[in-house]
């Protein structure tokens, strides 16, 4: 019995103290509460995997009580723990003790500092309970209620319209993505009479491929939901209205991961159903291509990360599409560490310019804040492929298993890469090279904000060589991970070159360039940087129709016309009733003798005609 | 001619008794629903009474049994009653209104 | 010969039923009223019904309407005014009496057309015996009640007829 239970249930203690006695406590008393029991649940994480034997032979498994029982269907509270379990638990337990203890220094001077970490804490729970689960059920507990933290954080500073709005459309677009969940799991419920992992990837193979392709099909519209995959990735940019932690933290390193990571486990589901691996394959990269061309045009440094979320996860996505399940996660990984680098670092790099994020007012930040800058660079090389960093031994996984599907894919995820790399170095010449272009005084960040950084960076270097993934998942995932070409290597590795050669030109040697082709590029220029009005579409075609149908027809049609109708109504047409009838009693005697008289006549045709028949 | 008398002989047949309760009825009826004066009501209503006691009596001759007469016997009773009740409310009401008018005893209304 | 005393004494009641309803003043109206008892009266003997019609002379006849008599000229009623107001009555009152009449008269020519005539003599058990012999065996308990009743109706007329005590 590991307690299995004890790993999300410290941040949950945490996040009742911080949450219950937050308000009065000292902001010491707060740190110490949050990033203990982050900590500690890490510390919990490292004891099982101490002791838990072998995982790939035999997954621990707790059973805590039975939730759901009716008829023949029954859920339980269970928690399971294998090898692809160890790892994303080490991802969200490590990157989360690193982010709570930089959100310790980051949020320092802001308000609501006890409410930030209850909620953090919060998140915590439900990340470890989606990641933990061993059926669809408790997966969707932790799914939904990571996006009611992520809900909940983007829109932290609440007194700003943006923040609220953004936190709204982050909530409903995932709300999508969960309606898609749902139906799958309805699926599966009548399908396979059970929701329970190790039930359901035993019975697949037996079942038609319609019916998986279904299921399928609709896990990966919840996938896309919350992974923010075209078409449901609108949220992401507009979630950066939250915090730095946050979009570290929920928005690079785990949440947005959710969706591959359920991917990668209903592996089983998904290679019995190809039509739908291929649209995960599509959709996947279509994305990464998307995301990255708008990334190169954005001067916000939080967006650029954004949307550089937002590809590196259709990468994912498209490493899972291609049947190479642990490039995906593999991928997932190292992502985590050099996002959540990038956006801490941009964080620092915020703090630094005291809230400024246009990267058109920083610039020569490399002597103010050296130790952000190296970081930053690591983060960078790691993204862009750099040869031997963990983003190079990841993302090449998955490019050598694209070829070896379909090698368009192949040639279009290289280009992506070169794109990749070019827009994030072009943000770090940007911030750190030439002159400091602002109105401030850039100070570098306190030491509780560089120490996660400098762990970050160190992991985002050796991580490729010290978590060989695909090694650690090899029982798990039986499909060939595609050809070992050195050939392919070569050339993804010379795009990402290029990119940052390109970049270092245009923003360094070469300083008027940008502006020149945006320039003559004109009309492309703007649809880039306007995101391909995506949004403005969304609006005019959904959101708008929505709302107003809602307004005219349910609110004011439904609700007042009928609803309120028949119930007032009923009303007035008793007081017109009565109205009529109070007239009867006019007080005068003769009438009342008049009515007995027709009273009775009536009674007297009643009779006649019921007796009569009967005659 | 002989069938004359023989239907003469026969006696009064007992429908028209009952017809002629039913005529005595209607005009009580038309009196009470037409006069003003609340005495006149209050004689129409006797007028019904007696009308409905007519026929009691023809159905005890019809079935040759006397408890229809007992019964007219019973309503006249209650009918002396009635008139000795009534008419001391009609006093009383005369006292405190000063009219006969049916029509102005109406503070009952709406 | 009981055709001609119906048809005599019938038409002596509808008529004084009439002049009830159509004279103007209240004394007249009682008086019609009593020729309408004392003809029904003498119906009741043709009927068979002796006890009945005694009875109805002295108690109908001659208390009831009596009173009534003294009533009216207690309150000196004069001859009614000729304005009024309910229309109710007025309009509607005509059309649903003849209604109500038209369909009694139905139903008695449906129901009784073929039951039976009526001869004096035929029906001796309307006697002072066979009725006193109804009344104190089978009816005995509706006759204590009705006693009980006169003696309320006697109250209720004092309490409501005296005058207020200073």
């Amino acid at each position: 019995m590991q307690n299995l239970w004890l790993i999300p249930a410290l941040p949950f203690i945490g996040f009742l103290i911080n949450g219950i006695f937050g308000r009065k406590l000292p902001k010491s008393m707060i740190n110490l509460v949050a990033v203990l029991s982050v900590v500690l649940s890490f510390g919990w994480v490292v004891k099982v995997f101490m002791t838990a034997g072998d995982l790939a032979a035999m997954p621990v498994t707790e059973h805590y009580f039975t939730w759901i029982k009716s008829g023949e269907f029954q859920v339980g509270w269970d928690f399971t723990v294998d090898k692809l379990t160890m790892i994303m638990l080490f991802i969200v337990t490590g990157i989360g003790s690193l982010i709570h203890i930089y959100a310790t220094g980051y949020m320092a001077h802001e308000e609501g500092y006890y409410r930030f970490f209850a909620y953090l804490n919060l998140f915590m729970f439900f990340m470890l309970d989606l990641v933990l689960a061993a059926n669809y059920l408790i997966l969707f507990v932790g799914w939904e209620g990571v996006g009611l933290c992520s809900y909940l954080l983007i829109g932290f500073y609440f007194v700003k319209k943006s923040a609220t709005t953004a936190g709204n459309k982050a909530f409903i677009v995932n709300r999508i993505g969960d309606f898609g969940f749902s139906l799958a799991m309805f699926l599966i419920v009548v399908n396979f009479g059970t929701l329970s992992f190790s039930q359901v990837f035993s019975a697949a193979p037996g079942k038609p491929t319609e019916t998986l392709t279904a299921i399928a099909l609709l896990l990966l519209v919840g996938a896309c939901g919350k992974s923010a995959q075209i078409p449901l990735y609108v949220w992401l940019p507009d979630a950066m209205e939250g915090p730095t932690p946050v979009s570290a933290l929920i928005h690079a390193a785990t949440m947005v991961t959710a969706g591959v990571y359920m991917c990668a486990r209903s592996a089983v589901i998904f290679t019995h159903a190809p039509a739908a691996m291929e649209t995960v394959a599509i959709i996947g990269l279509a994305t990464a291509v998307f995301a990255a061309t708008i990334g190169l045009a954005q001067n916000d440094i939080k967006k650029v990360f954004a949307y550089s979320t937002v590809s590196q996860l259709g990468y994912m996505f498209l490493g899972v599409g291609v049947g190479a399940f642990s490039a995906g996660i593999w991928h997932l990984m190292t992502h985590a560490f050099f996002k959540a680098l990038l956006f801490l670092g941009a964080g620092s790099v915020i703090h630094a310019c005291h809230g400024e994020q246009d990267m058109r007012h920083m610039g020569g930040l490399k002597k103010y804040a050296p130790w952000t800058c190296l970081t930053l660079a690591c983060a960078s090389l790691a993204i862009s492929g750099f040869p031997f960093t963990s983003g190079y031994f990841s993302k090449d996984a998955i490019l050598s298993a694209a070829y070896g599907h379909a090698p368009w894919m192949y040639w279009v995820g290289v280009i992506t890469a070169g794109m990749t790399a070019f827009y994030v170095w072009r943000a770090f010449w940007m911030t750190f090279w030439g002159d400091y272009k602002g109105h401030g005084h850039p100070h570098e960040s306190p030491p509780s904000m560089l120490a996660p950084l400098i762990v970050l960076a160190v992991l985002s270097l050796v991580g490729g060589f010290a978590f060989n993934v695909p090694h650690i998942l090899e029982g798990m995932f039986p499909i060939a991970e595609g050809a070992e070409n050195m050939m392919l290597t070569y050339i993804s590795v010379v795009f990402g070159l290029a990119g940052i050669a390109l970049s270092y030109y245009m923003y360094v040697v070469n300083k008027e360039l940008p502006e020149q082709i945006a320039s003559s590029l004109g009309g492309l220029y703007k649809l880039v940087y306007n995101k391909y009005f995506v949004d403005e579409i969304y609006d005019a075609t959904v959101v708008n129709p929505m709302i107003t149908g809602s307004r005219t027809v349910l609110w004011h049609g439904m609700d007042q016309g009928v609803i309120d109708g028949i119930v007032n109504g009923v009303g007035t047409e008793s007081k017109a009733i009565g109205g009529v009838l109070k007239l009867l009693q006019s007080g005068n005697i003769r009438s009342y003798a008049t009515w007995v008289v027709i009273g009775s006549v009536a009674l007297l045709l009643v009779m006649g005609v019921v007796e009569g028949v009967g005659r | 001619m002989p069938d004359a008398l023989q239907v003469l002989n026969n006696g009064v047949p007992i429908s028209w008794y009952l017809m002629l309760s039913a005529v005595l009825f209607a005009l009580g009826v038309a009196g009470f629903l037409f006069r003003r004066n609340i005495i006149t009501v209050f004689m129409c209503i006797e007028l019904m009474l007696n009308a409905v006691n007519l026929s009691f009596v023809a159905f005890a001759n019809m079935h040759k049994q006397v408890s229809g007469q007992i019964f007219v016997f019973f309503v006249m009773v209650v009918a002396a009653a009635e008139a000795a009740v009534g008419l001391a409310i009609i006093l009383t009401v005369f006292k405190n209104r000063e009219t006969l008018n049916i029509d102005e005893i109406s503070t009952l209304k709406n | 010969m009981d055709y001609f005393f119906f048809l005599l004494f019938a038409l002596i009641a509808v008529v004084s039923a009439v002049n009830v309803v159509v004279q103007r003043h209240p004394i007249a109206s009682a008086l019609s009223l009593i020729g309408v008892m004392g003809s029904i009266a003498v119906l009741y003997l043709a009927l068979g019904a002796e006890f009945i019609a005694m009875a109805q002379i002295i108690v109908y006849a001659g208390a009831v309407m009596v009173l009534f008599i003294f009533v009216i000229m207690l309150l000196n009623a004069g001859a009614e005014e000729r304005r009024g107001r309910s229309w109710t009555a007025q309009l509607l009152g005509a059309p649903v009496l003849v209604a109500f009449l038209g369909m009694i008269c139905y139903f008695i020519q449906r129901e009784f057309a073929n039951a039976g005539f009526m001869k004096f003599g035929n029906f001796s058990g309307g006697s002072a015996q066979s009725v006193g012999l109804a009344l104190f065996t089978d009816y005995l308990l509706p006759f204590e009640v009705t006693s009980v009743l006169i003696l309320i109706a006697i109250l209720g007329a004092i309490v409501l007829a005296r005058k207020e005590m200073d």
